[in-house]
């Protein structure tokens, strides 16, 4: 016996990819939309994205050493959540209220529950929705795209959702002046978000994951899919209501980025498209019937909890396994 | 209760060892709803303890009389008698408490805390450490919701006691106040709680089966379990 048969645990076949591979791979697709939103709301989104940023590293390392677990700052997660937290954010967000984002996003939700492919819901999005309800103002400060967001009293305005929810019957010709034209929707050249206002940067970064083969296109594409579907028939068949729905608010980002967040969503193509339809359902019922102008990042929690009952619906058979009901039958036959 | 406590160690045991909120988790619904602020949360403290030793003590005076199967109905009516006491109490000479507090107060008449101590302790055991007992899980209830209703307030409306605190008050975090923020606090409490008690050699508050249950002696499920071993 000249060679030992080794016998080792599975997994056998191991790829070359690593979750910092990944991480890094995302934080590629991120840097178009972060370039466009400095551009459009100058150096204080660079500002804003780095206080992010620093603050979600520094969180995770301290709140992985406090739980006495392997320090996990170097697989990036850390990083992609402050980007995409900050991209969450006016512009205009006091940094201090965008650390306190951070606090949640990293320890709240990831490390409490175990770190990084622990978390049940999405990290930046629970962050952002708390945000949300504790400084409402300060979270619908829409800075206007080109005027200065340092300024205490930087020049906002209603964000394209705000008055798309005001529109009847899809008729998007009557709110006139108010809502910015298609090209500047698909630019960003309108008020909202720093990181979602400019839907081409984010469409491409989405390609570009989907050609890495880091997300899957299942679910961007049936939960952009089905907004388009509901927003059509709610929109008696308008399409330029169709075009502003889809460009507008934090459906691009969140499609891409966040729905399709590995912990939080479901493993098989079957529960993946589950997901996706849930989250265009939700998004477009807040939209068209709900209080609040924007529904992304609520319907992307919501399904993110039904997650695991999503799963258990989609488990695979076993290869050559009958139904329980089936396997009755036959054993009576027999 | 086979076992003999002294009266100090009933005393304590609702403090932290068997805090009713914190530990066995009861009368969760006031917890979370009278603690946005701390003024009606050491209200709504004080109410449920007054009516809990009260009723402690008369349901223990009575029970030899009370028959086993009409126990039930029986606490409840000695339990909304003292809850009609304090809400007059309370309407005539604290007004704005009552305001604050509003359908909690008449609600301590389900308060399980009570319910639960009447069937569990005050039933089986005599008068003196009933009332010691009622007294611990009120003074155990109270700081639980001190605890919370001071943390919701400072960060949720920026005050203590009404008193405002600079820079909190200009920008309060409203979640804090808002029901989720009540989950989130009452979350991390418990595990602060549980954590205290787990570094003084307690055991970690669990699902122990039925014996901690006060329902256990009518229940279903415990006598199957009986039956079977």
């Amino acid at each position: 016996m000249a060679k030992k048969l080794t016998v080792s645990a599975s997994p056998h076949v191991r790829s070359n990819e690593t979750t910092t591979g990944i991480m890094l791979d995302v934080i590629i697709a991120l840097m178009p939309a972060l370039v466009m939103s400095v551009v459009y709301f100058g150096l204080r989104a660079l500002t804003l994205t780095v206080v992010c940023v620093c603050s979600c590293v520094i969180f995770e390392a301290l709140s992985r050493k406090i739980m006495k677990r392997p320090n996990t700052v170097g697989d990036l997660s850390a990083v992609v959540t402050g980007i995409i937290l900050a991209f969450n954010l006016p512009a205009s967000m006091p940094l201090w209220m965008a650390v306190i984002g951070c606090l949640v996003a990293i320890v709240v939700v990831k490390q409490m529950f175990g770190g990084i492919g622990q978390n049940f819901v999405n990290p930046a999005m629970t962050a952002r929705i708390i945000l949300m309800t504790s400084f409402p103002t300060a979270m619908a400060k829409w800075v206007v795209p080109f005027t200065s967001a340092w300024h205490p009293d930087a020049v906002t305005a209603a964000t394209p959702m705000a008055v798309l929810a005001g529109v009847q019957g899809g008729d998007v010709s009557a709110a006139g002046d108010a809502l910015p034209t298609l090209t500047q929707m698909l630019l960003g050249a309108h008020g909202g978000s720093m990181g979602e206002v400019c839907s081409i940067a984010l469409i491409c970064g989405g390609l570009y994951l989907m050609l890495r083969k880091v997300i899957s296109p299942v679910i961007p594409f049936t939960f952009i899919g089905t907004v388009a579907v509901i927003m059509l028939f709610a929109g008696s068949f308008n399409l330029e209501f169709v075009a502003y729905q889809l460009l507008g608010g934090g459906l691009m980002l969140g499609a891409f980025f966040m729905a399709t967040d590995y912990s939080t969503s479901p493993i098989n193509k079957k529960g993946k498209i589950i997901f996706g339809i849930g989250c265009g359902l939700i998004t477009s019922l807040i939209r068209l019937f709900g209080s609040l102008p924007e529904g992304v990042s609520f319907s992307i929690i919501l399904m993110n909890i039904l997650v695991p009952h999503i799963e258990n619906m989609t488990t695979p058979k076993p290869f050559g396994e009958i139904k329980e009901k089936k396997a009755k039958k036959e054993a009576n036959k027999a | 209760m086979a076992e003999k406590k002294s009266l100090g160690k009933e005393l304590t045991k609702g403090i932290i060892a068997e805090n009713p909120v914190l530990r066995l988790v009861l009368g969760t619904c006031p917890t979370l709803a009278t603690t946005t602020s701390v003024e009606s949360a050491i209200g709504m403290g004080l109410a449920a303890s007054v009516v809990l030793i009260c009723s402690n003590v008369v349901i223990s005076a009575l029970r030899k009389v009370i028959p086993d199967k009409v126990r039930i109905p029986a606490y409840i009516v000695i339990i909304a008698s003292f809850v009609t006491i304090v809400q007059m109490v309370v309407k005539a000479f604290l007004p704005s408490l009552d305001e604050q507090l509003g359908v909690y107060l008449p609600l301590i008449v389900v308060n399980c805390i009570i319910l639960g101590r009447a069937e569990a302790f005050a039933s089986k055991n005599p008068v003196l450490a009933s009332a010691v007992d009622g007294l611990g899980m009120g003074i155990g209830f109270t700081a639980a919701l001190f605890l919370m209703g001071a943390v919701r307030e400072v960060f949720g409306a920026g005050t203590f006691l009404g008193n405002s605190i600079p820079f909190l008050s200009e920008n309060p975090m409203l979640i804090f106040i808002l029901p989720p923020g009540g989950f989130f606090v009452f979350g991390v409490l418990m595990a602060a709680v549980n954590k205290l008690a787990e570094s003084k050699g307690k055991k970690r508050a669990e699902l122990r089966g039925c014996e901690a249950c006060p329902m256990a002696q009518n229940c279903a499920l415990n006598k199957k379990e009986v039956a079977e071993s």
